[in-house]
């Protein structure tokens, strides 16, 4: 097989989900680091978001899954810890997806901009800590609706 | 003692406080008081067990190639390198939350400066680490000062918790050969001169918690350099460690 051009092969990591997120791709998470070809084999570098994070090894393989499906059949998945994933690397769209789906993005304040709800300004800390090790858990004190925060780091 | 050797302790030293204080946070899951507290220190406590498997998985490296689970499933009580504090049981809320806020004030500070380790490992393990410890701290800190300057009834516990916990704080702060070796090679600070910044810390926080430090400054000692932890070491181990014992080498 020839080589796939890496944009493509980040056109198909787009379309891998994240398994606890599953409005936004692995690519909008920013943990894709890098992508490219090492002689015949296809490396691909992934940070992970907490060192703790369970979803980790199950990304490396839905990854894996996906870019064998495409026909990549030689390929090493690489963990990166440096530099440190953050925040600042969630794309656009993923930001906007993960409002529409109810999880307030992160802001460089250090608390959500607005209820993902209603909209709202009106909006409290309940704990630093939500379902995920990525979440905090906040909520509106207009519509009255919990939510979950992607936190800023 | 070589560097190599001291660097092995170090980093042995490092991933044992996170391995068992992770343990030991993550035997409150399903039992804290509110579902709120239970999600955080699960959360604590899953942060701690990631940043081990960094430690222990560089230790491994270092020790021709063992991985960071054999070392955390296969090794016996004397061959941890954890300071004793976090070996103690959990006890109340209370106390679980005196420890964590006394680990995280020490974890915060010593993580800061490793981050401009001459070890790059180090350095990125250590970024890494201190992005999630912050986090520790701001909650742990909250907690200390909502319930020692809380009710009657909690106030009382926590300073019966920071009475009972002060004692295990002095040895994060011993320094011996091996802190030696590290601090002349740059790897890691000399844990003696963190002690003003950790002073100045816990006693800006313990202040709004209304709490008072003791003044006695007797420290237990004997769990970094495996010496002698406490008996508590051993029951924890027989948890953690019993399916890998029962069953060797089982895997999911």
């Amino acid at each position: 097989m020839n080589q796939v051009p890496t944009d493509k092969i980040w056109e198909w990591l787009d379309a891998v989900p994240d398994p606890e997120i599953p409005v936004i791709s692995v690519v909008d998470l920013g943990i894709v680091r890098d992508v490219c070809w090492d002689g015949g084999t296809l490396k691909v570098s992934v940070t992970p978001t907490y060192s703790g994070c369970p979803a980790t090894s199950v990304i490396s393989m839905d990854i894996e899954t996906a870019l064998r499906d495409h026909g990549i059949k030689d390929l090493r998945i690489e963990t990166s810890i440096s530099p440190a994933w953050t925040t600042d690397w969630l794309s656009e769209k993923g930001r906007a997806r993960l409002e529409e789906y109810g999880i307030a993005p992160p802001q460089p304040a250090g608390g959500p901009e607005r209820c993902p709800h209603c909209g709202s300004k009106a909006v409290e800390k309940v704990s630093q800590f939500g379902s995920t090790p990525c979440k905090a858990h906040w909520r509106c004190t207009d519509c009255l609706e919990p939510f979950d925060y992607f936190k800023c780091i | 003692m070589t560097q190599d050797e001291a660097f092995l302790q170090f980093l042995l030293r490092m991933g044992d406080n996170t391995l068992i204080l992770g343990h030991r946070v993550s035997e409150w899951c399903g039992h804290a008081p509110v579902l709120e507290e239970d999600i955080a220190l699960a959360n604590t406590a899953l942060d701690l067990i990631g940043q081990t498997q960094m430690w222990l998985g560089l230790a491994g490296e270092v020790d021709g190639g063992q991985s960071a689970d054999d070392l955390a499933f296969l090794r016996d009580a004397w061959d941890f390198r954890n300071v004793l504090m976090v070996e103690v049981p959990n006890e109340d809320f209370g106390r679980t939350m005196m420890r964590q806020f006394l680990f995280d004030a020490w974890h915060s500070i010593m993580l800061g400066r490793l981050i401009k380790s001459s070890d790059e490992r180090v350095a990125a393990i250590a970024a890494k680490a201190s992005k999630e410890v912050a986090y520790h701290l701001e909650r742990s800190s909250d907690t200390v000062v909502g319930l020692g300057d809380g009710t009657a009834e909690s106030h009382d516990r926590m300073q019966a918790a920071l009475d009972y916990l002060w004692p295990y704080v002095g040895e994060m702060f011993a320094s011996d050969e091996i802190d030696a070796e590290m601090a002349k090679a740059g790897i890691a600070p000399n844990p003696a001169d963190l002690r003003a910044e950790f002073d100045a810390l816990v006693q800006r926080v313990l202040a709004d918690a209304t709490l008072t430090i003791p003044e006695s400054e007797f420290a237990h000692k004997g769990g970094r350099n495996g010496k002698m932890h406490t008996e508590h070491l051993g029951h924890l181990l027989t948890q953690m460690q019993w399916l890998q014992r029962a069953y060797p080498g089982a895997s999911w």
